[in-house]
């Protein structure tokens, strides 16, 4: 059984905890994005995972062991860690020759690779007038070379065009389909959204998810009211109890969440407040990311409306109402 | 929102059975590390041309001594224009520049994987680290040998050729040793450069110090006294260069046996902190 297992895993540079203590699992069969925003520590946790940077405290195991323990590791885990791994001096096929050496893969498996990423044609250029996206297609190669249980690709989609994005979406669907442990990180939701079966979402170093995304779907389908009205202090004294909360939007309308359209349009029908507006609102997954991971986000950009009003956490927003 | 963030158990991974075919060996290592080596066309040319300059140098130093050229502002005739009178020694006159251009080519074979992150690749490929750094020396080590060897030999013929009656044979007493040894030292001077590379990481640093160790501290002893210079000089890296490529000793320098073991003691220590360094901290 091929996975990847991540117990208590973290590391430290100087002062800052860039994984802070992450314990997952990722299984085969399907693939599993590794979600969060920049700076979260997804690629510090890849590394670790490579062997490439030593934890802090924890360990990583590929296929149930460090991977310096497996004999024939292209052949346990290939990664796609870092676009542009290549001397620019030297030809995409050298590079793949190279690496297929260390492990006794042929030629032949180098050709086929460069066939599959779509590189045969500029396979003796040097790799340093290579794209971004092509440079990601050389990485995703040479994960590739070593027919690996466990594929582990770092941000794979930056600087691909929308037909290499597909690409990438249905050669991670297939590779799961074969039964491989598929990894894969992005900072997108709606990427993730169409691409993972799961997902471990991290924010500043630590898990903040473990979840299936049917689940979080599920989850995150918080459906809230966008209410319109002249009299918005007596609809919110009317409103307010347990697990209902209000935000004030920058407009002059209100958001409800905790009611359906229907029972606030009663309810204030009842106590006499006319609604100029009632509009159900359905957030999006990316949404539920952001507010998943608000919090996390090492540089904020403000909209003017938020900085006005956007208050976050609902109990807040009742201890101020 | 909540979400719940605890997973289902999981059965424990049982270790997967590995394709022996494709087991890591040092081997496959070396042919890797062999096939990066050569793939890179400034490295090559690099090499070749410190051989170039071994042989340049050599005919020049040579044709200087025969009196065949003379040297701007040297009216009176070129002899002894700091070559020495020694036919072997003036004839590989060239491994002088050329140990700084092949340490420069360890230093990079190292420092452009660390600069382009190919690095990473590599010890992905090879977790357990150790055989790359041990491929490295021995595939350039070989590669700078083979190479330098027929550049030395090249060097002293045509420089023997060029002095005639004033030359020497290779029967002659001590002068294959110091022919071979010109050969031998430049290859652990490019194996000093890998292990420089592997140590700091940076193209820039590593040439720095190369051209300090090799070029700077030998000028840098002679501000002290002659007490201290006597005792230091002998085992300064670019002595060790001194007696392998001389035919024969003078008490400033070790005998050609120590000399070879002072060379093979640095590339051991050396080698031995990168060694250290490479496999415990993060590849970066």
């Amino acid at each position: 059984m091929s996975m990847i297992e991540v117990v208590n895993l973290s590391k430290r540079y100087g002062d800052t905890l860039a994984v802070d203590a992450l314990e997952f699992t990722v299984r085969p069969g399907i693939v599993t994005g590794f979600l969060g925003p920049n700076g979260a520590g997804k690629s510090t946790t890849m590394r670790m995972i490579m062997g490439l940077d030593r934890p802090t405290t924890g360990h990583a195991l590929v296929n149930g062991r460090s991977l310096a323990e497996h004999r024939a590791p292209m052949h346990e885990v290939g990664a796609l860690l870092e676009a542009k791994g290549v001397h620019p001096g030297r030809s995409a096929r050298d590079h793949l020759l190279g690496l297929a050496a260390t492990t006794g893969v042929s030629a032949k498996r180098v050709d086929d690779v460069l066939e599959l990423v779509g590189l045969t044609e500029v396979a003796r250029k040097r790799a340093g007038a290579f794209s971004l996206g092509m440079g990601q297609r050389l990485g995703i190669a040479g994960a590739l070379l070593g027919d690996p249980a466990v594929v582990m690709l770092d941000e794979p989609v930056n600087g691909l065009d929308p037909e290499g994005v597909r690409w990438i979406r249905y050669l991670l669907q297939d590779l799961a389909a074969e039964g491989r442990t598929v990894f894969v990180s992005s900072h997108l939701m709606n990427e993730m959204a169409v691409t993972a079966e799961h997902l471990i979402i991290v924010g500043r170093g630590k898990l903040i998810a473990d979840v299936s995304l049917a689940d979080f779907t599920a989850q995150s389908a918080r459906n809230s009211v966008l209410v319109r009205t002249d009299r918005q202090a007596d609809l919110r004294t009317l409103l307010l109890g347990d697990g209902v909360s209000i935000t004030e939007d920058g407009d002059g309308s209100l958001e409800v969440i905790g009611f359906t359209p229907r029972e606030i349009g009663e309810r204030a029908a009842a106590a006499g407040i006319p609604l100029h507006e009632l509009t159900p609102v359905r957030a999006s997954l990316e949404d539920a990311f952001m507010e998943l991971t608000g919090d996390s986000v090492e540089y904020h950009g403000h909209s003017a409306g938020e900085v006005a009003s956007h208050i976050k956490h609902p109990q807040s927003e009742e201890q101020a109402a | 929102m909540t979400v719940d963030t605890t997973t289902a158990p999981v059965a424990p991974a049982s270790v997967r059975q590995s394709d022996p075919n494709l087991a890591v060996t040092f081997p496959r290592v070396l042919k890797s590390e062999w096939i990066k080596l050569r793939s890179v066309r400034s490295t090559v040319i690099t090499l070749l041309a410190s051989a170039a300059v071994v042989v340049g140098i050599g005919v020049l130093a040579a044709a200087v001594q025969s009196g065949s050229i003379t040297p701007a502002g040297g009216a009176g005739g070129g002899r002894g224009q700091g070559f020495g009178t020694d036919p072997t020694g003036i004839s590989l006159a060239g491994v002088q520049l050329a140990q700084l251009i092949v340490a420069i080519v360890g230093v990079m074979y190292v420092t452009s994987e660390y600069s382009t992150g190919s690095i990473r690749s590599t010890l992905a490929a090879v977790p357990r680290r150790w055989p790359v750094l041990l491929a490295k020396f021995v595939v350039l080590g070989a590669t700078t040998f083979v190479v330098q060897l027929v550049a030395v030999f090249i060097a002293f013929f045509a420089g023997q050729g060029i002095l005639g009656s004033k030359g020497v044979t290779l029967a002659d007493t001590g002068v294959l040793p110091a022919v071979i040894g010109a050969a031998v030292f430049l290859t652990g001077t490019a194996v000093l450069g890998v292990a420089l590379g592997f140590l700091l990481r940076s193209t820039a640093s590593g040439i720095a110090v190369a051209v300090a160790a090799f070029f700077l501290l030998p000028g840098i002893l002679g501000l002290f006294s002659t007490s201290v210079q006597d005792n230091i000089r002998p085992y300064l890296p670019s002595s060790a260069g001194t007696s392998l490529t001389s035919v024969t000793h003078s008490a400033e320098y070790l005998n050609y046996w120590p000399a070879l073991a002072l060379l093979v003691g640095y590339v051991v220590v050396l080698g031995g902190f990168a060694l250290v360094r490479m496999v415990r901290s993060d590849a970066n």
